[in-house]
């Protein structure tokens, strides 16, 4: 009598489906469990992901910089001075840092967020306006929605070319106008639209309303030098972006007569630390829904080992009986157990099907919305089977309670139970 | 076929310990039909017990079949249950969600004999008790004389060396209660070894031989002629 003998599922099976309404309510435990434990997984893959795709296109390990004015009076020089980062400052810092892995200049016209005068054909948008180098790409990618974005081409030969966000289009455009190869106006110069591009669901310091021009173009058209407005800086994903943003800030400030302690006189913003609180919440999260979990689990296995105490109490004569006829120990054992773990994956699959039914309904309702951070609420294979693992084996060890129950029963004792 | 030598049984309950059986000597031959008759507290059902295998003795030998039956398990008496005894029990002890044919297998399936074995056999062993047309019939849609017959058959099915029946009519009318010892009679006319626990006379003189305990001990041992069962149907 093995354990795939056939015999041995037909009378477990017959146990269970004598009393099918207690049957049912016994599973009942173990269905709510598990459709607690997948949501609550699925739940936090699917916010996990929906984090993924708001940050997607956003190097984590990336950091911006741009210079200020000094708070403390340092080196023979006032208080207040205002400093500005040049082209050789980013040579530098390539150089004598090595942690960096890319920097991508930025200039803008005015005043940080400030807007310039972009025309065409009379029509004009008060835009950002920016001068970036190709590789600006490679921290947070432009979403091109036409055309192409900046290319190192542009840059060599300092074309006078553009790339507009889907706001400027709109202002300089007709509904349904083709702004590729057409010309617009910023500050009086001529340039021609190469690129249309919408603003990633991340970060974003650029809004829709922007126009980008290749920094070369942007020197010489407006005069700037070797002045540069901001620093966005790609750090080696092996390093720390905290390491190489002190050891910048350092460098900078021994080059620009800075006081030490002067954390005012540059600007930062370290990308890395919101990705790293993000996956550390997703993984807390994911840590929660798994005990949370596994406990209800427990709590639901408990109530089928309950059941199946009053069960065996309920059998004491038909066990006795069993027992009378030859049944070892083993054998009432054996069937107890397969009881047990019969009665839980059969609660468990039912558990499975309707919260994976249920994640799909969320993904549904929320998968394609883009203000809440939820996408494809899936639940790995892994888990899946870890759940499986742990469900059957828990059932298998809670089930030896009544299986020993039922074992410590005397014949004589329960054949003279009536 | 059953030895018995210098048998002692207590049982303990807190400080008070009770003395049942004080030093019993029975054989008993192959083929015979033997009553057991005594009041309550005399220590009949805890004989049967013993012999059963169902309860341990505390001092003597018991010997079945020329195996001396001592030290067991647990495991071990269920297989010896199982491969020597059959048991006929006063509430029939049918398991009530089974059907006829399959409380007859059951002992089959624990000696591992495959499904359609077993159904043959219990098919064939209710046939022999005239209940073929009720094989697939639960316990709950029979009555107490054809209840009695489906565990006859159940004891019959396993082949056992000896029946033991507890009471077998105490819960029968006298009308069923011979037709079930007639029925008794023709399974031992073909050379079981049956033992009878009872308390009521006129089923003990259907037996071959009637043992009388009082208070633990064998106080009387005689053979009778046996009254046909059949008479009376």
């Amino acid at each position: 009598m093995g354990l795939f003998d056939k015999d041995l599922w037909s009378e477990v099976f017959s146990t269970l489906t004598k009393n099918m309404l207690r049957t049912i309510l016994t599973t009942l435990g173990v269905i709510f469990a598990i459709i607690i434990l997948i949501l609550l997984l699925g739940a936090t893959t699917g916010m996990s992901n929906g984090f993924n795709k708001i940050f997607a296109g956003t190097a984590a390990n990336s950091m911006f910089m741009w210079s200020q004015s000094t708070s403390i009076a340092y080196g023979g020089f006032e208080r207040g001075r205002h400093i500005d980062f040049t082209l050789e400052d980013v040579e530098m810092i390539k150089r004598q840092v090595d942690e960096v892995e890319l920097i991508s200049p930025r200039i803008q016209l005015g005043d940080f967020g400030g807007t310039s005068s972009v025309m065409r054909n009379g029509q004009s948008s008060g835009s950002s306006v920016y001068g970036d180098y190709p590789t600006i790409d490679q921290v947070s990618k432009k979403r091109i929605v036409e055309g192409r974005f900046l290319n190192q081409n542009d840059m060599d030969q300092a074309k006078k070319v553009c790339v507009i966000g889907v706001d400027t289009y709109k202002l300089l455009f007709n509904k349904g106008e083709n702004a590729i190869g057409k010309t617009i106006q910023i500050n009086g110069i001529y340039f021609s639209v190469i690129g249309i591009f919408k603003k990633n669901d991340n970060i974003n310091f650029e809004g829709e309303n922007a126009v980008f021009v290749p920094f070369s173009t942007f020197q010489r058209a407006f005069n700037t030098g070797d002045k540069i407005g901001w620093m966005a800086i790609l750090v080696d994903p092996d390093k720390e972006v905290s390491v190489a943003e002190t050891k910048i800030k350092s460098l900078m400030k021994q080059k620009y007569n800075v006081h030490p302690d002067d954390i005012r006189a540059f600007g930062s913003f370290d990308l890395s630390e919101i990705f790293k609180g993000i996956s550390a919440f997703t993984l807390v999260l994911q840590g929660f829904a798994f005990f949370v979990g596994i406990f209800t689990l427990l709590a639901g296995v408990i109530a089928v080992s309950n059941i199946l105490l009053i069960t065996v109490k309920e059998r004491t004569n038909e066990i006795g009986v069993r027992r009378a006829l030859g049944a070892t120990p083993k054998i009432i054992k054996r069937q107890i157990i397969l009881e047990s773990i019969v009665l839980t994956t059969f609660a468990g699959l039912i558990g499975f099907v309707i919260s994976v039914a249920l994640l799909h309904l969320l993904d549904y309702k929320f998968g394609s919305s883009s203000d809440f951070p939820f996408t494809n609420p899936t639940v790995g294979i892994g888990q899946i089977v870890i759940s499986f693992i742990l469900m059957v084996g828990l059932s298998m060890l809670i089930g030896l309670i009544p299986a020993n129950r039922a074992v410590k029963i005397k014949p004589i004792e329960a054949l003279r139970e009536e | 076929m059953i030895e018995i030598k210098g048998l002692h049984k207590s049982y303990h309950m807190g400080s008070n310990s009770l003395h049942v059986l004080k030093g019993i000597n029975f054989n008993v031959k192959e083929g015979e039909l033997v009553a057991i008759m005594g009041s309550s507290g005399s220590g009949k059902s805890t004989l049967l017990n013993i012999l059963g295998m169902l309860d341990s003795l505390d001092e003597g030998e018991y010997i079945l079949d020329g195996v001396p039956i001592k030290n067991l398990n647990e495991t071990k008496a269920a297989n010896y249950r199982n491969k020597f005894l059959g048991f006929i029990f006063q509430s029939f002890n049918l398991i009530n969600y089974k059907s006829a044919w399959e409380n007859v297998a059951l002992p089959l399936y624990y000696q591992g004999v495959n499904r359609k074995e077993r159904k043959e056999r219990a098919v064939k062993h209710l046939a022999s008790v005239g209940l073929e047309p009720w094989i697939d019939h639960l316990p709950s849609e029979l009555s107490g004389g054809q209840k009695q017959r489906v565990a006859i058959a159940r004891a019959l099915a396993a082949e056992p060396k000896v029946m033991l029946a507890d009471e077998p009519t105490g819960a029968l009318d006298s009308k069923t209660s011979y037709e079930v010892m007639d029925l008794i009679q023709k399974i031992n006319d073909q050379g079981k070894t049956i033992l009878v626990v009872t308390h009521e006379d006129d089923i003990a003189q259907m037996c071959k031989r009637v043992v009388h305990l009082k208070d633990g001990l064998i106080v009387e041992d005689t053979l009778v002629n046996q009254v046909r069962a059949s008479e009376h149907v």
